[in-house]
């Protein structure tokens, strides 16, 4: 292939994946545009990632009661305090309705432990979970928080709840505003310093 | 350079030198094929292995570079196994810049007499840990550690939990956690090898390999010396351990063949073209303007990870390359 060849062929990846991404839209939606453009306009990204982030990001998992749920909960979780923000403000439910979607194996789970959890409260309350009094949640709650001394018949439960509380950790601390609250710092570039000395200090680590 | 381009086989002539490759364009899929003096392969360790097997002709029936009949075993990964936990001294620690540290790889188990190991060579220690940004799976299990350290007012809670007493654990934990990774020497053994799967070809229809790897009982033993090395230096360190502690009844947590990914030996060299495909110089026996430049020549991998043999190796094949063309010959 001469350089004029490669050239063209060059042009034909171009167009078959603007191809690709107008095949793969699900509709007229304006938002969905929206996020085509950004994916394509990060650098060092192949047409078949654009591809599936659009697919993901057009495809819908939970149902609004799902969601619903999924807000309460990541809210019991992680609430707002004096340092940050809830779950909610973080757009926690938002994430774990993309991450079911890019991690697949976590749709079972979430589902049927939702379910789960809405079939133990209409048995306990007459009501589903979202339904239920911030109380009557609470003591739901409690029975399925603490995985090492969990009731008989609540195991289930439990594990649904260690995978949300999981979710909800990764949706809240890997947002800006979670970041903050960590007190992550990060490279800056052309700067490092290595461990402060009173660090090095606290740990006896001064002569080393 | 042309990207995209997956080739499907290396051409020869009827005298069997290399003429070039055959390429599938893999987003037009359409057929290709280039012309070279030299064909120089550096498709990775097992994907090299199976170009040469594919690549049959007359001159060359049982595949590529292949007389001697080894091209594609010799097959060798590194071992792995791995244990992590949290150090409690780290609870609530002082918030700095920590990119850049962990995963520097320690060769800390032989610093002391080694002289009565139950297996040949050895393996290093990958050290991770920091406050590092956090990514998903950030916060993952805390059950696993929240419950195991007193609280802010001095008494043990329960494990797991939710709200703002939860909240402020991931705060608390945050740099904490220490891991240890092995990564060891596995021996090369004629008996791991890949091969083509006479039923099996990928979507542009080129045949795939298959693979048959066992650990021998050496391996076995490395990763049960990297477990109680790791158990000994945690608790050391006074760090309570979070994950699985394995033992005989999973081989030590010894990961699968090709889960380190640093597969090296498919096409080795050496000097006996009957017992090797490659000369020193990491070119073909049987067809001399023919190299292989990834991690397919090496005949014994080290504990350690291949890129940079590979770097080397590939470089003085290079200086070779140049050479051989100035004295002719290579065209």
């Amino acid at each position: 292939m001469n350089r004029r060849e490669s050239l063209k062929a060059l042009g034909l990846t171009a167009i078959s994946s603007a191809v690709l991404l107008e095949a793969c839209k699900p509709g007229a939606l304006k938002t969905d545009k929206a996020v085509d453009e950004k994916a394509a306009a990060q650098p060092g990204r192949e047409a078949f990632e654009v591809e599936r982030d659009n697919a993901l990001n057009a495809a819908k998992f939970f149902t609004a009661h799902e969601m619903a749920t999924i807000a309460i909960l990541s809210d019991i979780i992680i609430p707002k305090d004096g340092k940050s923000g809830s779950a909610t403000d973080a757009k926690v439910p938002e994430f774990i309705e993309f991450i079911v979607k890019d991690i697949p194996g976590h749709q079972i789970p979430m589902r049927g432990g939702l379910k789960w959890l809405d079939i133990q409260c209409l048995n306990r309350f007459q009501q589903t979970f979202k339904d239920a009094s911030e109380k009557q949640r609470i003591e739901m709650v409690e029975d399925i928080a603490y995985p090492k001394k969990v009731k008989p018949g609540m195991q289930q439960g439990a594990a649904f709840f260690s995978l949300m509380r999981d979710l909800t950790a990764s949706g809240f601390f890997t947002t800006e505003m979670g970041v903050k609250d960590l007190g992550y710092v990060g490279n800056v570039p052309n700067k490092w310093t290595g461990v402060p000395a009173d660090v090095l200090k606290q740990y006896g680590m001064e002569n080393v | 350079m042309i990207t995209n381009a997956m080739v499907r086989e290396v051409l020869t002539d009827k005298g069997g030198l290399a003429t070039g490759v055959s390429y599938v364009d893999k987003t037009t899929m359409e057929e290709h094929q280039v012309r070279g003096k030299v064909v120089i392969l550096g498709a990775s360790a097992c994907e090299s292995a199976r170009l040469l097997l594919n690549s049959k002709s007359v001159a060359h029936p049982n595949g590529l570079a292949n007389n001697s009949n080894v091209v594609g075993k010799y097959l060798h990964d590194s071992t792995g196994a791995s244990l992590s936990g949290f150090l409690p001294q780290l609870m609530d620690r002082k918030r700095y810049n920590e990119d850049g540290v962990g995963s520097v790889h320690i060769y800390s188990p032989w610093w002391l007499d080694n002289k009565k190991l139950d297996f040949p060579r050895g393996y290093h220690i990958e050290y991770g840990g920091g406050l590092h940004m956090p990514g998903y799976g950030f916060g993952g299990g805390i059950e696993n550690m929240n419950g195991a350290v007193p609280a802010r007012d001095g008494k043990m809670k329960e494990a797991g939990g939710y709200g703002i007493g939860l909240k402020d654990d991931y705060r608390r934990f945050f740099g904490t956690q220490v891991g240890m990774a092995g990564r060891g020497t596995a021996i090369a053994r004629e008996s791991n090898y890949c091969e083509i799967d006479p039923k099996v070809v990928d979507k542009y229809g080129i045949p795939v390999l298959r693979f048959n790897y066992k650990w021998a009982v050496e391996e076995v033993k490395q990763a049960k010396h990297m477990q109680e090395t790791f158990q000994e230096m945690m608790h050391t360190m006074g760090a309570i351990v979070t994950s699985k502690v394995h033992g005989a009844e999973d081989n030590y947590g010894l990961e699968a063949p090709g889960k380190i990914i640093h597969e090296v030996g498919t096409v080795r060299m050496g000097d006996d073209p009957k017992k090797s495909a490659l000369n020193k110089w990491c070119q073909a026996h049987d067809c001399k303007n023919l190299f292989v430049v990834d991690a397919a020549p090496f005949v014994q991998q080290g504990d350690k990870n291949a890129t940079w043999t590979i770097l080397a190796l590939s470089m003085r094949t290079a200086e070779y390359i140049l050479a051989e063309k100035k004295k002719l010959n290579l065209s």
